[in-house]
């Protein structure tokens, strides 16, 4: 075969790797279980031969009644084309995987959430500690035998409520009675925190100091948990000398609440609501994506008006979530809060729309498996073109005026943060960042969903990867961004919103399925397992600015602390999301 | 030359600043306080500073618009309260925090359930004002609300909604929410008038 066909055909990793893998023959299952032990040499044919060379997301699952703990890759090629999905299956007793790390660092805070709450351990991994728990947690919580004190069944809906009615408010259970559960051995009187410590002991440590003759010593500062520059509760140990930034670790879970195992326990429907609570500035393209991921499962169309009402829906997110990107970025750099006020004025309008079409300004559990939850009113039409063509367009040159010549923002951004199209691609950075790297990858171009073949549009991209660039990527879509909807609302057709009647319990069958949208933040991704129950049996969210986050350290060394603010600040995370 | 970029900038800030004096001395005194106000602050082409001076001015909702939800009855000829809901539990089976509780009725006599429900509960402080109750619910018995007003000091006292207080008639229904209670009605009309076409006439029953 030539390079170019090994490069864009698919590959048949079962006649290539005969003795290692196996085809996935589980009834709506796909990809390919590979041999544990030889899990990096197929990982590694598959990014340096095949071109798999972004590791998109991985995902521990639990297969409690075959007491197997599976773990799932989903790798793509950054040239377009298909996800591709392998799997290692290992024991419940003794989970232990090879780490991919070595090969892709993207997988670094990615394996260690999937350490925190399955319980994998991935052989190799440089710093394998939990991630979203704290390190006291007992158990790993979405092991499915794996309860919280307050349980009360194993899926909703509750009897309790209906038909048996009820009354037990949260608060009422007490939480120091039974409901409390220590490890054995456990005694709280004699606990000493050691995290700390073992999070600075990660840190990389320089042994010579540059002027042997000046007794010095690198210092630790923590930049949060509550700081203004961090979005949210998100905390950055940043190991220094003088100015400088010789390493840095980002600590999260502040807002954790194991959005993954509530989901497990609602069902399919009820989970619509909770996407938007993920990155809540963009809740409508979290709710395409896990409506795209079910409906891959039950293999229902949505009707052509939905679609284009999606894409519109979409699309204004895209706007409201770069506006509050670029403003906010402009908040750490100093500027503060004329700008970001500036974007959250346009958003205003924006959101003014999703609530006359889905009853919420943020939180707008919209979409429906098969369509929409309801029509979008001509009123709401009317409105939303006139600020497409008129208002948006205006705008945004008006911001790009603002600040794009600004010297200051120059100066403060340019060549700093610099990632380099290899080192963006190696840590599975997606969206704006990638993007900005020299990477034109754009899940509406690369593989295509709904109907985004339809539209006309460029997929931007920056040459430097610095913050400037992440910057222009940001305005740059926007405008894109309001030339996809000037198509869309020009050819919204008429007609049903919704295939099929609209059903509290849906049915969907058993088997496997990743739904990924281009977010405004990155790839969002929704992996869910079904075995045919109403509730979901795994439910994984490929959190974009989480596995951005792991691209944080390596862009922040050897610049300033002053600079670092301004990282962040350029991957434009939302603590939900992070923190799930 | 340096420089330039910043003042052009400055320039679109004091643009921003101007602008919300003119607008204020073109529109005068109507522009704050008053319906037509609001709806120029928040259209596509308004200018300057354009905030809602809550609680002085309050944002108008649109229809669709939802909060926690309600219950909807019916006032009878006789002034008697009619409840939609038959207590099936669809709106406390679909509700994702389950912040639903359902007292079914039994008749004291036979022992058997009445489709009513005798007690009916919402956790406001719970509930996460998704909406798919009224989405779901197949007598349109549950509704979302436009009163978003609702802090208190006791959540125990105030917040936890009893069958008494979601009751709300019809009527605030239709004020709140037309388009919906109107067609909800249209369709309700058709079929009343479908089964009385699909029904034999009386007398020529076999």
């Amino acid at each position: 075969m030539s390079d170019l066909q090994t490069q864009t055909l698919v590959p048949q990793l079962d006649t290539i790797f005969p003795d290692w893998v196996r085809p996935d023959d589980r009834a709506g299952y796909q990809g390919y279980i590979v041999e544990t032990e030889h899990l990096l040499a197929v990982a590694k044919a598959l990014r340096d031969t095949y071109g798999y060379d972004l590791l998109s997301s991985v995902t521990g699952v639990d297969y409690l009644p075959e007491g197997k703990l599976e773990v799932v890759y989903h790798v793509f090629r950054t040239t377009g084309g298909p996800i591709f999905v392998y799997k290692v299956q290992v024991p419940r007793d003794n989970p232990v995987v090879p780490s991919l790390v070595p090969l892709y660092p993207g997988a670094e805070l990615q394996e260690r959430e999937a350490y925190d709450l399955l319980g994998i351990r991935f052989e190799g991994h440089p710093d394998l500690r939990r991630i979203l728990t704290w390190e006291g947690f007992a158990g790993h919580p979405l092991r499915k035998d794996w309860h919280e004190p307050y349980f009360e069944e194993e899926a909703k809906p509750y009897k309790s409520r209906w038909p048996e009615g009820q009354v037990r408010r949260a608060e009422d259970l007490n939480p120091f009675a039974d409901n409390v559960d220590y490890p054995a051995g456990f005694d709280p009187e004699s606990l000493v925190p050691d995290a700390d410590d073992t999070l600075y002991k990660t840190l990389f440590r320089v042994q010579q100091a540059q002027h042997p003759e000046i007794k010095t010593d690198a210092i630790v500062v923590n930049l949060g948990p509550q700081h203004p520059s961090t979005h949210g509760v998100f905390r950055m140990v940043a190991l220094l000398e003088g100015e400088k930034i010789l390493d840095l670790k980002p600590v999260m879970g502040y807002l954790h609440r194991n959005h993954e195992k509530i989901a497990e326990r609602n069902t399919f429907l009820q989970n619509m609501p909770f996407t938007d609570r993920l990155d809540y500035i963009a809740s409508m393209s979290n709710n395409f994506a896990y409506a795209l991921a079910v409906e891959k499962l039950m293999g229902v169309q949505p009707p052509e008006r939905a679609e284009y009402i999606r894409v519109i829906m979409a699309e204004l997110t895209r706007i409201v979530s770069h506006f509050i990107a670029v403003g906010f970025l402009l908040n750490d750099l100093g500027a503060f809060f004329t700008p970001s006020l500036y974007g959250i004025k346009e958003r205003e309008l924006i959101v003014d729309i999703f609530e006359m079409v889905s009853g919420s300004r943020m939180m707008c559990n919209y979409f429906r498996f098969g369509g929409l939850a309801r029509d979008m009113s001509p009123e709401a039409v009317q409105k939303t073109k006139e600020l497409v063509n008129d208002r948006l367009p205006r705008k945004i040159d008006e911001f790009d005026r603002y600040l794009t010549e600004n010297e200051i923002v120059r100066q403060r951004c340019e060549g700093v943060g610099v990632l380099t199209p290899e080192d963006a691609i190696a840590l599975s950075a997606t969206g704006p960042v990638l993007r900005a790297s020299g990477v034109p990858y754009d899940v509406r171009r690369a593989e295509p969903y709904s109907i985004y073949d339809r539209f006309e549009f460029d997929v931007a991209y920056g040459l430097h990867g610095d913050i400037y660039d992440r910057y222009l990527v940001r305005m740059e879509e926007m405008r894109q961004s309001v030339r996809i909807l000037k198509q869309a609302l020009r050819d919204l057709p008429e007609g049903p919103i919704m295939t099929g009647k609209p059903a509290y319990q849906v049915r969907v069958p058993a088997g496997e399925s990743y739904g990924r949208v281009e977010g405004p933040k990155g790839e969002l991704g929704f992996y869910l397992v079904s075995n045919g129950k109403p509730n979901p049996w795994r439910y994984h969210v490929r959190a974009p600015t989480f596995i951005n986050l792991t691209s944080l350290a390596p862009m922040s060394r050897g610049g300033k602390v002053a600079d670092v603010v301004a990282i962040l600040g350029s991957i434009d995370i939302v603590l939900g999301e992070v923190d799930r | 030359m340096n420089g330039k970029g910043i003042l052009s900038g400055l320039l679109i800030t004091l643009r921003h600043f101007v602008d919300t004096y003119l607008e204020d001395l073109k529109v005068g005194r109507k522009r704050y306080g008053t319906a037509e106000g609001i709806e120029m602050r928040r259209s596509s082409d308004t200018r300057g500073i354009f905030t809602i001076q809550y609680p002085e001015e309050k944002l108008p909702v649109p229809e669709e618009f939802r909060f926690v939800p309600f219950l909807v009855y019916d006032v009878k000829e006789d002034g008697e309260k009619a409840v939609r809901c038959t207590s099936c539990g669809i709106c406390a089976k679909v509700c994702p925090p389950q912040c639903i509780w359902i007292e079914r009725s039994v008749d004291a006599a036979t022992g058997k359930p009445i489709p009513t429900p005798a007690e009916f509960f919402i956790d406001v402080d719970v509930c996460m004002n998704c909406g798919m109750c009224a989405e779901f619910c197949p007598f349109d018995a549950i509704r979302m609300d436009h009163d978003y007003e609702m802090a208190s000091y006791d959540r125990h006292k105030h917040h936890i909604l009893n069958k008494e207080r979601l009751l709300k008639p019809a009527s605030y229904y239709a004020e709140i929410r037309p388009t919906s209670y109107r067609r909800e009605e249209a369709e309700k009309a058709a079929k009343e008038a479908a089964k009385a076409a699909a029904r034999p006439p009386a007398g020529t029953a076999a």
